[in-house]
């Protein structure tokens, strides 16, 4: 769609804005491995409901959207059992090592110009795109 | 306080992923796929999303979070983790067009593969401690 760039923008900035109300009011980096992960292996059962009250606001709030938004919404999740759960092993594995994702080192990190962020990100867009191009363009199994 | 802050976070984080249009992975696929029909939203997504984050950053100076405490603090090291943690993150990333965000903010209307993947990312997450051991092992041995 043309349009699609513009919602990009829009959809970004409040994703901006969401980490920017998480480190102005709270005074923790928005990265949603952290937050996940936090709950998922207990190292963040310390602040579980704030984990939570996030996770709440993040899950419930597509569903709020979606009559308003009222357009198509398709996923185009691929339904080979054996690639989603490669894949989010080593997401799953990844993120918590690095300790950091998109949002983290991505978002969070890039706009504090941390040069951690800036190579996590570097590193994991350019095996984002080898990955895609052997699986897909070589192997053609995406 | 706390809880509420972290409620409007995460829903504009959710929001904001879901109108961006970063939970369909043919849009983050897209992007990463350079050899096929480049999408280019995910780039104006992070540059929507780096642009509030800058300001609140600039704002943090001098000052303590809403809620009292410390603002978080730069790790300048970079270490193995970071980049193989990374590397390992991306090639999940490309192979579903999923990273851990989208994943989470898709879990209502991305049926049961959405469902696998959060659970294999969960695994994932469990299982990152002690790959992470052998992987400072071999670290080491390198």
């Amino acid at each position: 769609m043309e349009t699609d760039w513009i919602w990009g923008l829009v959809g970004g900035a409040t994703i901006g804005l969401g980490g920017a109300v998480y480190l102005l009011g709270n005074g923790r980096v928005m990265g949603a491995s952290g937050i996940f992960g936090g709950l998922i292996d207990g190292s963040g059962w310390n602040s579980l409901w704030e984990r939570v009250a996030f996770l709440v606001g993040v899950i419930v709030t597509p569903l709020i959207l979606w009559p308003i938004y009222n357009v198509e919404i398709d996923t185009h999740m691929t339904t080979n059992v054996w690639v989603i759960i490669a894949a989010g092993l080593l997401v799953g594995v990844g993120t918590r090592i690095a300790n950091g994702c998109t949002s983290g080192h991505g978002v969070c990190g890039i706009s504090r110009f941390s040069l951690r962020g800036i190579v996590a990100t570097v590193f994991y867009i350019l095996a984002g795109g080898l990955t895609l191009a052997i699986f897909r363009h070589v192997l053609g199994l995406i | 306080m706390r809880l509420i802050l972290s409620l409007i976070a995460g829903s504009l984080f959710g929001g904001g992923l879901f109108i961006s249009g970063m939970t369909d992975t043919t849009k983050v696929q897209g992007w990463l796929d350079v050899f096929g029909n480049w999408d280019p939203t995910l780039a104006f997504v992070m540059g929507g999303a780096v642009i509030p984050m800058f300001f609140a950053w600039r704002l943090t100076r001098g000052r303590q979070p809403l809620v009292g405490g410390e603002f978080p603090t730069t790790r300048p090291e970079l270490d193995h983790r970071l980049v193989t943690g990374s590397v390992l993150f991306g090639m999940g990333w490309g192979l579903a067009g999923l990273c851990p965000g989208p994943a989470l903010a898709s879990l209502t209307y991305n049926g049961w593969a959405g469902v696998l993947f959060l659970a294999a990312m969960s695994a994932g997450m469990l299982i990152s401690a002690p790959v992470g051991t052998q992987l400072d092992r071999l670290a080491a041995k390198a």
